[in-house]
């Protein structure tokens, strides 16, 4: 527990391991449907122009997440 | 994008246990989304393969016909689904179909550049279905990318036969075939049942075993079925009631003893709260062990990808590039559309004459020749000469771009503005899809899973022009504000995407005013998937969208412009006390069109053209040239003409250009929101609200003209 990081607050290019999912139903179960359960290893690969939604490299696949819900995300930098 | 053929088509489905009778074998195919499940599922049945809707569906699946040497298979295209645990309505369809819809075997088509993540739906279909085929698709992109997949291996893990193909290239459609005759010709094997569920999740789901079993009566796996029930999936336990004959509700000890055994379950795990996330990490853990030592993965296989997203969703060029984009694309359909356009009119138009003399000569009479000749023919050769030139430029460049996979980019890159309006970035997709048809866009709303958000999304889709606007807003502004038919395209182009992006500043405007008023409601989560970028497959999309997309729209407005056509002839030529029917009218609608800067003929032609938007323009003519004037037209500087002596100035033409943009949407999107929103009120508030922001703008645009003195 010595850190409190959120999928959010990866920057591009970082890569972190997911630790929790604190997110509601409906969305704790898309996540995982998309292969983002505990432990799986995620890379931020940039921000869309407006700067919210932010894209990770899941499983080598490209998923766009909200800042909001990626906020429930917690992670550990690898 | 646009409605298809397919999509559209009325032919009567048949139910699965009727195919079975015929002796044809049914075959569902299943996958995430965008793993080329329909380039196979073409490539199986043939382009021009007879597809229809399945009955009562809510989502549109299309299943056609296709044989191998020993058998017929009727193949069923599932929209593409990520789980069988059903969050959307695709899922719950795929769901549906693979445990209820009486298919013998499925399969499963998977991505090879992402095969760890298409193992959970593999896994998932296994346990419910002994008979699958897994198809890896894409090897091509895999081996360009520098990932090596051991597919032996991989069916040698799974149980189940394992194919790697290539959907694009020839012969993959033989493979598949003979592959499912072998696997047919066997014996079906068991369900999945030692997935590597938690250890209390398993034993829970043997304690329901013995009395799940006996609700099903084989016809249902017993052990899929105790899982959803512990998992609380009320969907699932409904559908799979019914099923069974009400079987399920029946049976009270198993459906108390599920109720138990859950609560037990939550209290029991402390991190994953919810016996579904158990369920689905635990699946996705056992997608990851299964291709464990059997995909080999280059670390910079995507280096492309990254570079090109680095630039088109960059923060400084992301929303220029777009805009640019789509500039390009308009130019490319006004410099390419205006050449064409003029020959096919002057060719049309020619016929005109020959056809009247040859009426007379099989002994016509003259309000008939004049009828179908100055009525119905005329009109139609309008419609065809300026509608097909852009529509055949627009409908495959659009399609391009859809299929190199720009289209989530631009979802990607306005989820913020749709988020400020509280709504989806999906919509960017929904509304892109308007651009082609706003049907189609409409049903597209579908992928929207939040229903306050696509009901936003299906509401303010007719914002956007579609292809049947297009080419009307196209020869507007050629006329009037691109200096004339000649070497204006390029101005014409970035005056084309200024009125679009008022249209898409419309859709904002409208959304949020929807989501602070009728519609409130906080946004909810998005996931949205970036594919990789694919090499569009430039002659299939020109046939593709030629065919199955312009010749229908074109169809469907040339099956409307004839008989309005028939019709404005007859009002032009039926007087009632020396004015003719058609001047009657106009001269009803005429303050008001006055008002908004328009004029009586215009609002006519535009109240006339609810049927297709397509006719709007050539019904406004057709009734100028029958309120006497010109009567060739065979260019637009002519028509320009005939607009000027009618009174047009620079402000009507504005103000036509704002009118076309926001007015009620054709009766075919309007069908399509009642039937997708099941409710006439909301049908209603789609057409009231562009309607009512249209006479806003217009009457303050000709309101403003007149204070500045134009």
């Amino acid at each position: 527990m010595e850190n409190d990081l959120s999928l959010s607050q990866l920057c591009p290019g970082q890569r972190a391991e997911v630790q929790a999912l604190h997110n509601e139903a409906h969305m704790s179960r898309r996540l995982r449907d998309m292969g983002l359960v505990e432990g799986t290893a995620v890379e931020c690969l940039g921000r869309s122009p407006g700067g919210d939604p932010a894209a990770y490299c899941v499983r080598g696949a490209v998923l766009a997440i909200r800042r909001d819900d990626g906020a429930r995300v917690k992670i550990r930098i690898i | 994008m646009g409605l298809t053929r397919n999509a559209a088509g009325r032919k009567a489905a048949l139910s699965a246990a009727e195919l079975r009778r015929e002796g044809r074998t049914v075959i569902a195919l299943a996958g995430n989304p965008n793993v080329g499940k329909s380039t196979i599922f073409n490539a199986l049945t043939g382009m021009n393969q007879h597809t229809g809707n399945w009955p009562g569906k809510t989502v549109a699946t299309a299943r056609g016909l296709c044989r191998s040497g020993e058998r017929e298979y009727i193949m069923v295209d599932l929209p593409g689904a990520y789980s069988l645990m059903a969050h959307s309505a695709e899922e719950e369809l795929a769901r549906d179909f693979i445990c209820f819809g009486g298919a013998e075997a499925v399969v499963v088509v998977c991505d090879a550049t992402c095969l760890e993540r298409n193992m959970n739906l593999v896994l998932q279909t296994m346990e419910l279905t002994g008979r699958v085929l897994v198809c890896v698709n894409l090897m091509d992109e895999a081996e360009r990318k520098n990932i090596s997949i051991d597919l032996d291996g991989l069916s040698h893990r799974l149980g189940a036969p394992v194919l790697g193909l290539t959907a694009r290239e020839r012969g993959c459609a033989e493979k598949i075939l003979s592959a499912l005759d072998r696997l047919l010709a066997s014996p079906p094997a068991e369900p999945l049942s030692c997935l590597p569920y938690p250890e209390p999740i398993k034993k829970a789901a043997e304690r329901l075993l013995p009395m799940a079993e006996a609700a099903c009566g084989g016809r249902l796996s017993g052990r899929w079925l105790s899982l959803r029930l512990l998992a609380g999936d009320e969907g699932a336990a409904r559908r799979a009631n019914a099923f069974l004959s009400g079987a399920l509700v029946e049976h009270e000890a198993l459906l108390s003893a599920a109720a138990r055994e859950r609560q037990a379950l939550e209290a029991a795990f402390p991190t994953e709260t919810r016996v579904e996330d158990a369920l689905a990490s635990a699946l996705v853990r056992a997608g990851e062990e299964l291709c464990r030592g059997l995909v080999r993965a280059d670390e910079n296989s995507a280096r492309r990808d990254r570079r090109i997203d680095r630039l088109l969703t960059g923060r400084l060029l992301g929303y220029p590039l777009m805009l640019l984009l789509l500039a390009l694309v308009f130019y490319l359909t006004i410099a390419g559309a205006n050449y064409p356009s003029r020959l096919l009119s002057s060719l049309l138009f020619s016929l005109e004459a020959p056809l009247g003399s040859a009426l007379k000569a099989l002994g016509a009479p003259p309000w008939l020749r004049g009828m179908l000749a100055e009525g119905a023919y005329r009109v139609l050769a309008w419609v065809v000469s300026v509608m097909l030139p852009p529509m055949a430029i627009f409908f495959p460049l659009f399609t391009l771009l859809e299929d190199a996979g720009y289209l989530p980019r631009v979802a990607y890159n306005l989820d913020r503005p749709f988020k400020s309006c509280r709504a989806c970035g999906k919509q960017a997709l929904t509304m892109c899809m308007g651009f082609g048809c706003n049907a189609a866009g409409v049903v597209g709303c579908r992928i929207i899973d939040s229903p306050r958000e696509r009901l936003l999304a299906i509401l303010t889709n007719s914002f956007v022009p579609c292809n049947g606007r297009f080419p009307m807003l196209i020869a507007i502004l050629t006329m009037f504000f691109a200096g004339g038919a000649e070497g204006g395209a390029v101005l014409g182009a970035g005056l084309l995407t200024g009125v679009i992006l008022l249209g898409v500043a419309a859709t904002f405007g409208a959304t949020k005013l929807l989501s602070e008023t009728l519609l409130k409601g906080m946004p909810s989560s998005f996931v949205l998937e970036l594919p990789p970028y694919r090499r569009p497959q430039i002659a299939k999309v020109i046939v593709r969208s030629v065919f199955d997309r312009t010749l229908f729209v074109l169809g469907r407005a040339a099956a409307v412009a004839a008989p309005a056509g028939a019709l404005l002839w007859l009002m032009a030529n039926t007087y009632f006390g020396g004015e003719s029917l058609i001047n009657i009218c106009a001269e009803f609608l005429e303050p008001l069109g006055q008002a908004m800067g328009l004029d009586g003929v215009l609002l006519l032609a535009f109240i006339l053209g609810f049927p297709a938007n397509e006719i709007v323009l050539p019904i406004a003519v057709m009734i100028y040239t029958a309120q006497g004037g010109l009567t060739e037209l065979g260019s637009l500087s002519e028509m320009r003409q005939l607009l000027i002596l009618n009174g047009w100035t620079g402000v009507t033409a504005a103000c036509v250009l704002v009118f076309s943009l926001m007015h009620w949407p054709c009766s075919t999107t309007l069908l399509t929101i009642k039937k997708e929103t099941g409710s006439w009120k909301w049908t209603a508030a789609a057409a009231i609200i562009p309607t009512a922001a249209g006479f806003v703008c217009c009457l303050l645009l000709s309101a403003a003209a007149k204070l500045l003195g134009f």
